[in-house]
């Protein structure tokens, strides 16, 4: 028996994709649970999810290093003490800050839960900042940024971030001197009013029993209580700058960092499902235009890529590679002539059917288990969508039109409205 | 746990297969038997670079990429020193399309000149971009031959040097394809929603009729014993200095790797991690501090590795180091502590299961070493190690004759 090696196997189309829902509970101190229960193996993530308060330019670091400093000790566990009793049940504990939300996650085997979730309330309901730790944390900072700095790629993002930006929470690219305004009191006072039940949203997903949830409720329902500040978490207007052209120099460089794009919709626009796939067909997969043709055709390049990062407040469509320094002008021209081409010519019906199927592929592949599922909701829930944004969604990748992709790119990838950074040589 | 079949094709080919129906998806995962420890000296990088030459098309498919993106499948591959492995996720339903792409480039490649230039010139940029245009991006290319003498771990997997890729000619293509691309040298992994008897009936259509080639036969160097210390010390323009050491320990099947893999989570996994507890928080000497083995197949390397403070001296960040190994070679390791490190060895391998390709590439792996369900005995393995094995094992590698120390001197440039 002798396959047919010439011709590819019959496929079917993608119809299908469910998504597991929340079970959603409130409780009387504003915090908000909500849950995806699947037994299948013996662990559970939860995470604490809060939203940053206002962002001041004259503190900037304050949303980060509180986040980050969690971990750090609390009244009546050392930093130490915290690291000892989380790594000793074989637990994972992670802060990690966002641009719109920073939060606390926890990953425990449940015959632990009982013991990890008593420190992860310590941390989230009490923590303290020790004098001593803030100045090892802004030792340690200071050192890692200095590395950091070196990065064109690095470098690209922050400069690019703060043009589009401005003196924002999302334009905010550290620097050295930032470190010594973080102060203790104001750490514990930012502390308290972000860390409150009513600015607080826990997503639990795993084998999440009534055992599990009985005793979230416990150590997160009456016993946290709110403090006598409301959170602040408005933030200043975001102000794009009015250069557009950042040419970094690096005399000794062998690649050039390039990063361009312009501020764009977020997920509430109507547009943005149809955006994704234009963004796919641009530099969004592998088999991309800009990879097709700067990577796989001219080899200039290990990768090239594009995205619409989405936040609450703004958005920002960016292509970024690392490019031969020789090659960096021919790299930009290459990319400056996908963008016209999409602006000016049909993208075709084999393209086009290959694209959809790719995405709804990939959509349903990101279902990996129940964490994914979670990983979903939080998308739409903080941008006040619901589960029907899913639905727009597939709909649009499966029943766009070239003639709307044509309309999307001359609407939005106004290549005259670009901000462009390059780091390295041009 | 995780649950597999295995059955082998009459051309060598293994084959394992995990049902999961809990997902849509499926995936094929393919583990070829080389390596960059198989290339020769003078053209080191070359089992990388083939990696890439993999996706440039087959002998009757023109394109990889595009007819598996058509059905909603994503794919990628990785060389380590050891291995190269690829794998395709896919819906389910289309899992034949795999079939078809992986067995057709078992098969043949077209070996296209096009191709091999533009990978040869993507490699290059690849090289530039994660080695030499990094702040200590050469650390591997510096380190490997100072630890390696003789074995060909001496080189890093994405070659010695640019020159070798750019010598790279499509004779040397075909004859590496024919010495190590065929059934005898490849593990196959099918999970996900797919039965055990659609898996054999699509592996004996697909890659049955495959001509079983020759097996390769490894016969490698073995690195001599290390007689003395040795160490370098290099500048960059880097903005702070970074310490390396560097010690020969057992490989992946040797005794007492279990017991030097629970040293590096002794040493370095999380904050309650000895040398970030003594040399970042109460010492205060670093800013960061790793220690990691290599998990190589053949005898590997044990690494710490540290940036120390600005005001700190290399020589007092060096004893401050060999102070906490001293530790280990002096001083059992308390119980609890030793509890502690099982447990999250016990935890990642739990949450690990929670990845569908985690497990496929999981099961390739450990069916190399001889046998998939050696898998699920590592827990076991790791959970028998005691106190005193630890002991025994840091005496043994923790010594300076069998140290490599690398400085990295900070240069303002």
């Amino acid at each position: 028996m002798t396959p047919d090696r010439k011709t590819a196997p019959e496929f079917r189309d993608i119809e299908n994709i469910s998504l597991v829902r929340p079970e959603r509970i409130q409780l009387d101190n504003g915090c908000k649970i909500f849950t995806f229960n699947s037994g299948d193996q013996d662990l559970v993530r939860i995470e604490w999810l809060f939203k940053n308060l206002r962002f001041n330019p004259a503190k900037p670091l304050l949303n980060v290093a509180v986040n980050t400093m969690l971990t750090e000790g609390t009244t009546r566990l050392s930093a130490s003490q915290i690291a000892d009793q989380v790594d000793f049940y074989g637990a994972f504990l992670q802060v990690d800050y966002g641009y719109d939300h920073s939060q606390v996650v926890l990953y425990t085997l449940t015959k632990h839960l009982s013991k990890t979730l008593l420190v992860l309330k310590e941390l989230i309901s009490d923590s303290v900042f020790p004098e001593k730790e803030i100045e090892t944390f802004v030792r340690n900072q200071q050192q890692k940024l200095q590395v950091s700095l070196q990065k064109n790629d690095v470098l690209a993002r922050r400069t690019f971030n703060k043009a589009i930006y401005g003196e924002t929470i999302y334009g905010l690219g550290a620097n050295f001197e930032d470190y010594k305004t973080l102060q203790r009191q104001d750490m514990i006072e930012h502390f308290r009013q972000m860390y409150q039940p009513a600015n607080c949203t826990i997503i639990a997903a795993g084998k999440v029993d009534q055992s599990t949830l009985d005793q979230i409720v416990l150590h997160f329902g009456h016993e946290w209580t709110n403090y006598s500040v409301a959170a602040d978490t408005s933030q200043p207007v975001l102000k794009p700058s009015t250069e557009r052209v950042y040419l970094v120099e690096k005399p000794g460089a062998l690649q050039s960092a390039i990063r361009m794009g312009l501020p764009l919709i977020n997920r509430k626009h109507p547009d943005f499902p149809s955006f994704q796939v234009l963004n796919t067909i641009l530099g969004g997969y592998f088999g991309s235009r800009l990879m097709a043709n700067i990577r796989e055709d001219k080899g200039y390049t290990y990768g090239i890529g594009s995205g619409l990062s989405s936040l609450d407040k703004g958005a920002a469509f960016f292509i970024a590679s690392e490019v031969g320094a020789d090659v960096c002008r021919a790299a930009v021209a290459e990319i400056e002539k996908e963008i016209v081409l999409l602006k000016t010519e049909l993208v075709p019906e084999s393209e086009l059917s290959l694209v959809r199927n790719y995405m709804l592929g990939s959509l349903l592949g990101s279902l990996e288990n129940i964490f994914s599922h979670a990983d979903k909701f939080k998308n739409i829930y903080f941008a006040g969508l619901d589960y029907d944004y899913y639905e727009r969604y597939t709909d649009a990748v499966k029943n766009i039109t070239a003639e709307e992709i044509l309309r999307l790119a001359q609407k939005y990838l106004d290549t005259e409205k670009f901000y462009r950074v390059i780091v390295g040589k041009y | 746990m995780v649950k597999f079949n295995r059955f082998v094709l009459d051309n060598g080919l293994r084959v394992l297969v995990h049902e999961d129906h809990t997902t849509p998806m499926a995936v094929l995962n393919i583990l070829y038997d080389v390596g960059a420890r198989d290339e020769d000296p003078d053209k080191t990088g070359f089992a990388h670079l083939f990696e890439h030459l993999m996706f440039g098309g087959s002998v009757n498919i023109p394109q990889y990429d595009a007819p598996l993106q058509r059905v909603g499948g994503e794919n990628n591959a990785f060389t380590s020193n050891d291995i190269t492995n690829y794998y395709i996720t896919l819906p389910a339903a289309n899992i034949e399309t795999a079939f078809w792409l992986e067995s057709d480039r078992m098969l043949s490649l077209a070996f296209s000149e096009k191709s091999l230039e533009v990978q040869r010139n993507v490699v290059i940029e690849e090289f530039k971009q994660r080695y030499l245009n990094q702040p200590y991006g050469d650390v591997w290319l510096k380190l490997r031959p100072l630890v390696y003498q003789k074995h060909p771990y001496r080189w890093a997997t994405i070659g010695k040097e640019i020159k070798h890729i750019e010598d790279a000619r499509i004779a040397d293509v075909k004859a590496f394809f024919k010495k190590h691309y065929n059934p005898q040298n490849a593990i196959v992994v099918i999970g996900g929603d797919i039965s055990l008897e659609k898996a054999k009936e699509l592996t004996e259509k697909w890659f049955g009729p495959i001509p079983a080639g020759e097996k390769y036969q490894r016969s490698l160097p073995r690195e001599p014993k290390q007689s003395g210390e040795r160490r370098e010390t290099v500048t960059g323009i880097v903005p702070l200095n970074d310490l390396y050491i560097a010690f020969h320990m057992p490989g992946r099947l040797e005794n007492g790797y279990y017991e030097i893999d629970l040293i590096s989570d002794i040493l370095s996994r999380g904050n309650s991690s000895r040398l970030h507890r003594t040399l970042v928080k109460d010492k205060q000497l670093f800013s960061e501090i790793h220690a990691y083995n290599m998990g190589s197949f053949d005898p590997g390397m044990f690494v710490v590795e540290g940036k120390p403070l600005e005001n700190v001296s290399i020589e007092t960040a060096e004893n401050a180091i060999w102070e906490e190994l001293e530790k280990l070679k002096n001083e059992l390791v308390p119980e609890n502590e030793l509890t502690k490190v099982k447990n999250k060895t016990e935890s990642t391998m739990v949450f690990s299961e929670m990845s569908l390709l985690d497990k496929a590439m999981n099961l390739a792996q450990f069916e190399l070493f001889g046998d998939a369900d050696l898998l699920n005995r590592e827990i076991e393995k790791y959970n028998e190690v005691s106190s005193a094995n630890i002991q025994f094992q840091a005496q043994q590698v923790f010594r300076k004759e069998n140290s490599s120390t690398l400085v990295y001197l900070a240069e303002q440039g």
